[in-house]
């Protein structure tokens, strides 16, 4: 079967060449590759979005669509929950993994901080596509305080 | 619940779907980036040598094969060892010539092209997986192996098959083997 790590080492090596890719990454060159990986991830978390058991959709509240994609998305695509998940029930909510596995491999600790955010935007735009198609509109972002610990954004503005 | 959530047989597909549409993501943007499909190409395969390097590793740690006498050994390997392993197929290996160092994989399935229908308009000479040939060569060349690998045939392409064509480029030092014997 596909193993997990050939979506990892897909990964690595994407961040690796769409880096390379613009030959003087300056700030703006350094968002447009950000924004390149968020939205293929993106895309990929639309389509799996679609994939996921059916009977998940009949959603009481936006804090259960959360809590679906901490427990059940996030053990479909990295074989573990998320570790926590705060809000402050006004549609901010931060999902904290104390050890991503896109970062596991890299370091602990402050070494290659400044690397950590290539690391995340294709998992942010995975989350951003799998609310997308659960019905939400979101903006998702990412920070890293110390690898492999990051947490995850979501804002669900009110409409 | 009946089963814990790690378990469930859906999720196990949801995985396998990943690797997949992240890939079909990557040559969708590579296709914005590139007009010709020859640069598409060159990339898929550069990239595919630099997953293919690690991806060795990885492979040899997990399978614990032994060492190999022949070009065709290590066909067997790759088609029935690391194929099923990372993509849960097993091509036939072909061997084209009489000096046994051109050989093909012919895949019958295809799980990267699983959501790919037909190549997108005007990208009639693209090989949608190349990445395949690039992780082929990469691995190849970690274990001291030369060797060229292109697609001969593609379904996509409206071939009957999916054909990689493998070609080793420089002869094996046969002294090392005699002592095994």
């Amino acid at each position: 079967m596909a193993d997990t790590v050939l979506f990892e080492f897909l990964h690595t090596e994407m961040v690796a060449e769409l880096w390379a890719h613009d030959p003087d990454p300056g700030p703006g060159g350094q968002k447009m590759s950000l924004s390149v990986l968020e939205s293929m991830g993106f895309r990929v978390g639309q389509a799996l979005g679609e994939r996921l058991p059916r009977e998940t959709l009949a959603f009481r509240e936006e804090l259960d669509v959360l809590k679906f994609l901490c427990k059940d998305l996030w053990v479909a695509v990295f074989q573990k929950q998320m570790d926590s998940l705060r809000t402050n029930h006004q549609g901010t909510y931060v999902l904290q993994d104390n050890s991503f596995p896109l970062l596991l491999p890299m370091a602990s600790g402050l070494q290659y901080l400044e690397e950590a955010p290539k690391f995340l935007a294709f998992t942010c735009g995975l989350l951003r596509g799998a609310l997308c198609t659960l019905g939400i509109e979101s903006v998702v972002t990412a920070s890293v305080a110390a690898l492999p610990v990051c947490k995850f954004q979501v804002l669900i503005p009110k409409s | 619940m009946s089963h814990p959530a790690h378990r469930r047989p859906e999720y196990h597909k949801i995985n396998k779907d990943l690797f997949v549409l992240t890939y079909g993501a990557l040559v969708a943007q590579l296709c914005k980036d590139y007009e010709k499909d020859e640069d598409v190409n060159q990339y898929l395969d550069k990239m595919g040598y630099g997953i293919g390097t690690r991806l060795v590793e990885d492979f040899l740690a997990r399978s614990c094969v032994g060492r190999c006498h022949s070009y065709s050994e290590i066909m067997d390997i790759i088609a029935q060892v690391a194929f099923k392993m990372y993509l849960g197929i097993t091509p036939s290996v072909t061997c084209n010539n009489s000096s046994r160092n051109e050989f093909s994989l012919i895949l019958d399935k295809n799980p990267l092209v699983e959501f790919v229908e037909e190549l997108p308009a005007g990208r009639s000479s693209l090989c949608y997986c190349n990445l395949l040939c690039g992780i082929i060569r990469g691995a190849l060349e970690m274990v001291h192996l030369a060797a060229d690998v292109t697609f001969l045939q593609d379904r996509l392409k409206g071939d009957s098959v999916t054909e990689i064509g493998i070609t080793f480029l420089k002869k094996r030092d046969e002294k090392k083997y005699r002592r095994k014997k």
